[in-house]
Formats: structure tokens, sequence, C-alpha cells
């Protein structure tokens, strides 16, 4: 047991999945001797061969239907996309394909895989190579979309993504891939899929975020307690499908809730939950739901991108609005 | 200067449009049993076709995509692969399937808009048809390699046309293949035409087949309306693949008779009269002539084959037919392997939607 980074976790949750599965396949660009470009494969190479962590050629729509065939004949592949921005030409598998294989045969062919991928801002990246657009994929039926946010549950989520039968895009916040450690045990254990972790427990407002932006929201639950305002805090971890209840209940308690994401605001997963609660929460909500997001503009490049991503500051005045609404 | 690189692509025809013996008849072709087995699969094929293009226009089936004049590109391919091999089709390679064990009621169905059409009960490995052109390509790819990393002598097939050629994905596919020397083999069932957009404009390469020289495996044409041809090189490449030696890329020149699918019409954009030439190449007239002058089909075995096809056609529209539905409920039921909570709601507000319709007609 020791403490250990969210990339760490990472691969210390391939590791463990490859040596309990040999039909677990590591397959991306560099991802062979050099380990990644963020290390998340690091000694996988030297550890398993390379008949089990693949370096491909330079192609990433190939990469997602290499994923769908080898899924079909039984294999578990984990695939690895540099960036969040290379990840688009993808998207054509993951939703032609990935998603539907298994409904369009009736369940008798099926493609078990993990997508992972680097996602957001905050490390003053070049262009291209921050954006969060994991509300593109959470459209896409018969796919799942999980977003860690400490070290622990990218052990215990990413291990659960792996055994599931179906196709996983784990989306990892590289902005704290090294920001935080904790100590995670290599226990084998996964962690529930499809469901929210409450971070934290409070009764005046719930805070619901996801991934890297955890931290500012944890901050800001923080910075409202020394004025006496307990907060609740919500990862929620597997985007879609969506574990509403868990916001619902707690929302019902609270009657204020404030989503925080980095991604765009228009049509975002927070647009989602902002509608499910008015469809099933209208009678515990006390105020209006907001969103504290990134902005409707292309992310700016890094000299901007500080302005583009929600600060505590941000969270903390939108909470105060709602706890101030009559 | 000197030269680093020079290829040239091989064409073959072993029966030319008349059925006269051009080139070196392959082993299997000296069994005129085997002949007339490929000659009752295009008929079939045709047969089909003619009867899904009627349902079509009749209302009883969706768009369909006839392979009317590219029997033998199909059928080639289906005699040459082995059952443990994997298909993965395009959308005009009916006559490949029915040979590997799809039925004809399960192309109905799927054509038909029904999901059990591609839930086949034959070749359960095999992939089912492709409507993103050439998406499958990557398919193929981790296929062969999960054979090339099991160590297993199997081969996958991807059918693409010559429209597919040109796009990214294939070439991704192509690429990878000659990096892993996977046991892949390429078909371009090129039929002169994707929609309306003739060869001569998706491409200036002289052959489809040397896009497989950039990718560093062998490309080759065969005369895709001579079964013989096409049987005889899909199996040589498939012989390879299997032994580890390699992708392959097999140009089948084809031409595509029918209209692209049943919301096609092709007289807007491609004339008659190239039509009615391409109808003196078309595939079964030459294989029969051949085997009538060859003593082995007569005037009785044909008529017996036609009421053959005619009744097995028959047969499959009425079991399509008889199918019900499935239940609303069932576009649940194999979404994931476990149906998420979330989507339980969804189901049983679809379930609530049907239980407040008036059940009676």
């Amino acid at each position: 047991m020791s403490e250990i980074t969210l990339v760490e976790a990472v691969r210390l949750a391939l590791a463990r999945a490859m040596s309990e599965d040999d039909g677990v396949l590591v397959l991306g660009e560099d991802v062979g001797a050099d380990g990644g470009v963020f290390r998340a494969t690091e000694d996988l190479f030297e550890r398993f061969g390379a008949e089990r962590v693949i370096d491909l050629p330079l192609s990433e729509s190939l990469f997602a239907g290499l994923a769908v065939g080898l899924g079909a004949q039984g294999f578990r592949p984990v695939i690895e996309f540099q960036f969040m921005g290379f990840i688009y030409p993808a998207i054509d598998q993951v939703l032609n394909h990935a998603g539907r294989l298994r409904n369009r045969t009736r369940g008798r062919l099926t493609c078990p895989m993990v997508i992972r991928a680097p996602y957001g801002g905050g490390i003053h990246a070049p262009e291209h190579h921050s954006e969060s657009t994991e509300a593109l994929f959470a459209q896409i039926p018969g796919i799942r979309v999980v977003i860690p946010s400490s070290p622990a549950r990218a052990y215990g989520l990413l291990l659960a993504a792996i055994r599931d039968p179906d196709p996983v895009v784990f989306l990892e916040p590289k902005r704290i891939y090294r920001a935080l450690k904790e100590t995670v045990e290599d226990d084998g254990k996964a962690a529930p899929l499809d469901a929210c972790f409450v971070l934290r427990e409070g009764t005046d407002l719930t805070l619901v975020s996801w991934g890297a932006m955890i931290k500012e929201t944890v901050a800001a639950a923080d910075a409202l307690a020394a004025d006496g305002v307990e907060a609740e805090v919500i990862d929620v971890a597997t985007l879609k499908p969506l574990d509403m209840t868990t916001i619902l209940q707690s929302v019902e308690r609270s009657g204020r809730c404030v989503i925080v994401h980095e991604a765009a605001l228009a049509c975002g997963v927070g647009a989602e939950i902002a509608a499910r609660l008015a469809d099933e929460g209208l009678t515990s909500l006390l105020a209006p739901v907001r969103r504290v997001a990134g902005y409707d503009t292309v992310m700016p490049l890094p000299r901007l991108e500080a302005h583009y991503l929600p600060s505590t500051a941000r969270i903390v005045a939108a909470a105060r609005e709602i706890l101030e609404f009559a | 200067m000197s030269k680093v690189a020079t290829f040239e692509i091989d064409y073959t025809r072993i029966l030319d449009p008349q059925g006269r013996v051009v080139g070196d008849l392959p082993a299997f072709a000296h069994d005129p049993a085997v002949l007339a087995d490929l000659y009752r699969a295009m008929v079939l094929t045709r047969a089909f076709d003619a009867k899904a293009v009627a349902l079509q226009r009749t209302g009883r089936l969706g768009t369909f995509a006839s392979s009317l004049g590219q029997e033998a590109v199909a059928v080639g391919l289906g005699a040459a692969m082995a059952a443990t091999d994997v298909l993965l089709p395009s959308f005009r390679e009916q006559g490949a399937q029915f040979l590997r064990g799809v039925t004809m009621t399960e192309l109905l169905l799927y054509w038909g808009g029904d999901e059990r059409g591609s839930d086949f009960a034959g070749p359960r490995q095999d992939f089912p048809i492709c409507v993103p052109v050439g998406t499958h390509g990557p398919h193929a790819a981790g296929v062969a390699l999960a054979f090339q990393l099991r160590g297993e002598a199997r081969a996958a097939v991807c059918v693409i046309g010559d429209g597919a050629t040109s796009r990214g994905d294939v070439y991704e596919a192509m690429n990878f293949a000659g990096v892993r020397k996977l046991p892949l083999v390429f078909v371009v069932n090129n039929n002169g035409w994707a929609i309306s957009v003739p060869r001569a404009r998706q491409s200036a390469a002289e052959t489809l087949a040397q896009k497989a020289v950039a990718a560093g495996f062998p490309g080759e044409q065969v005369d895709g309306n001579d079964v013989i041809a096409v049987r005889a090189a899909l199996e040589e490449a498939l012989a390879r693949a299997r032994a580890g030696g390699g992708p392959t890329l097999v140009e089948a020149l084809t031409y595509r008779l029918s209209d692209h699918t049943t919301a096609d019409d092709a007289t807007r954009y491609r004339d008659d009269a190239e039509v009615s030439a391409r109808w003196k190449e078309e595939p079964l007239t030459r294989l029969r002539a051949y085997l009538v002058e060859a003593g082995s089909w007569g005037k009785e075995d044909e008529e017996a084959l036609l009421a053959d096809c005619d009744g097995q056609v028959e047969a499959a529209v009425e079991a399509y037919l008889a199918t019900a539905p499935l239940p609303p409920s069932a576009m649940f039921d194999h979404l994931h392997a476990e149906l998420p909570r979330e989507l339980e709601a969804q189901r049983q507000a679809l379930m609530r939607t049907l239980d407040e319709e008036d059940p009676s007609p």
C-alpha cells in the first residue's frame, strides 16, 4: 500500500487487469517502449511483451475500429488516445459500431473495449490539447462515459471499465494526473460504474461535478464551510448512464444545486442534470439550478485558459447567489 | 538517379464473356460438379435479388441493394472461404453470405428492418452488413489481429466497393494490415459506380489494386465476372494469409447492372447504352456457356435449377413475411449486457405508452 498519483493508479489498474486476464491488450500510439506520452503505460511493454502492449500506426479511426474487431473476437482491448483533441476520427467507430454492435446483432457479437483519453485544460498545453468534450460521447447509446477524479477512483473505475462487457469511454483528467496522491491498495477491487460518489455530506447546497473540476468544487465547499454553509459534493464519475437517483436524493435534502464542469455550457452534461432536476426534482428546489462551466467559445490557448476554466471563486459566487435566492 | 521501387499489377481472366477458356484452369475447375455448384449459387443469388427488389416495389421490404451482375464476386468469395474464416461484408455480398450459411430469410429480415436479420444462426462470427462505407476495414484488421495473436490459421475477409477505397479508414486498416502482416484479404468489389460517381472520378490510380502496394502488400486484379478467376485468386490469397504470408488485396472488376439500391434511379446519371454493353459480360451466361459446351449442363438442368431457386426464395419470403415484429421493448434488450437502471426507467416508460394505447384495432 502506497500513496500514488492518478496516472500511476491508471497504470496500476492496467497492470492488474492484464495480469488477471490474458485477453486484455493495451494498444495505441507510443504505448510500448515509450510508456505513453503521460507514462500511463510505463513498464507494461517490458512486463507483458509486444503481443499484449501494441504500438499502432498513427491512425485514430483505426484504433477504435480495431477494438471493435478484437472485442468481437473475445479480447478486451484498452485503447489509448494521446489527447482528447485527436479522438474525433474515432467518433465514427464509436457511434456507428461500438455502441450498436451488440444491439444490431441481438447479442451475437459484442465489443468490450475501453477507450482511454486524457481530457481537459489547465496544463498550458498546445492548441487542440485542452478541450473537454465528454458530452459528445455521452449522447451515444450503448456506451458508458466514465471520468475519475482521484487516484483511488481511477484505479477502481478503470478496472470496472475493463471488466465491463460493453464499450466504455474512460476520460482521464490530465490536470490532476500528478496533482494529488492517495493511498491506493492494489486489491483488484472495482468501483461501481453507473453510480455517483458523495465526496462530502451537507444539507445546505448540492455541488455536482466530475473529473478535474472536483478539485475546485471541493475547495468551494471548504470556502462555504468557513461561512457555516454545509455543501454536499457529488462526483458524478459515470456521466452515461447517469445516476440521477443520488443527485435527486441530495437535492431533496438541500433544495439547491450548482453543477460545475469545464466543458462548454450549452448542451453539456450539466444541461442534462439540470433538466432532470427540473423534471423530477422541481418540488425539492428552493432556488434555480446554476451551472458553472466553460463558455461556449473556442477553448482559448494557454494565456487565457485560466479565465475559461471554472474557478473556485466562480463556484462560490454561484453558490452564494442561489443560497440568497428567496 | 536510381529506381528505388517499381510495381506491376497482374490481371487474371480464365473464362471470357463467351465462356471460352483463356487462362489456366485451376484444379477445382476440372470438376464439372464444382462448377455447376458455383453456377447454382449465382443463379440463386440473382433469383433472391430479383425477388427482394419486387418485394421492395410492392411495399413489403425496405431499401435493398441488388447484386445483379456482380454475383461472381460474392459467390467466388464464398466458395473460396473456409468456414473458420470470418467475413466482413459490405452490402452487396449476399451470394457469399448464403454460401456461408446466412439464410435468405435473415437477409430479408435485415432489409425489412429487423435486427434479428443480423443474428446469423450459421456463421456466428461473421460481421453483419456494413452500411457506413468502408468503416468495417478497421474491424477486419481487429479480427485478423485476434487470429494472429492466438496463432490460429484463419483469415478475415473485408469486402469493400470501389468508392470505399477513397476512404481514410480503409487506408488505415490496409496500412496496419501491412505493418503487422495480418491474415486479412481485402476484396474490392469494383462495380464501376459509387452511386452516381464513376470509377474514373473516384481515383486517378490506374488500378485500385495498386493501393495495396502503398501499404506494403500485394494487390491484383481479376475479372470479377469470371467466378473461376475470382475463386482461384481468393483461394490463393486466403491460403497465404492463413499461412502467415500477410494480406492481399484482390480487385474484382465487375459491373453494377442494377441501380445502386432500390432508392436510386441510375438512368439519371448513366447511359443505357453503357449498361446494355455490360450485359454482354455478365457472369452467369459465360459459365453456363462453358458448362453446356463441356456437356455438363442442359436445358433440363436449367429448368430444374430455376424451379428450385424459385422454391427456395418463395419459402424464405414466406418465412420472412410470417415473422412478427419484435415487441417494442426489444430495443432495450441488447443495448448493454445488463440494462442500466437509468435505462430501465425509460423501458418502463415505453411499456406504459403501450398500455395506454387502445389495444383494439
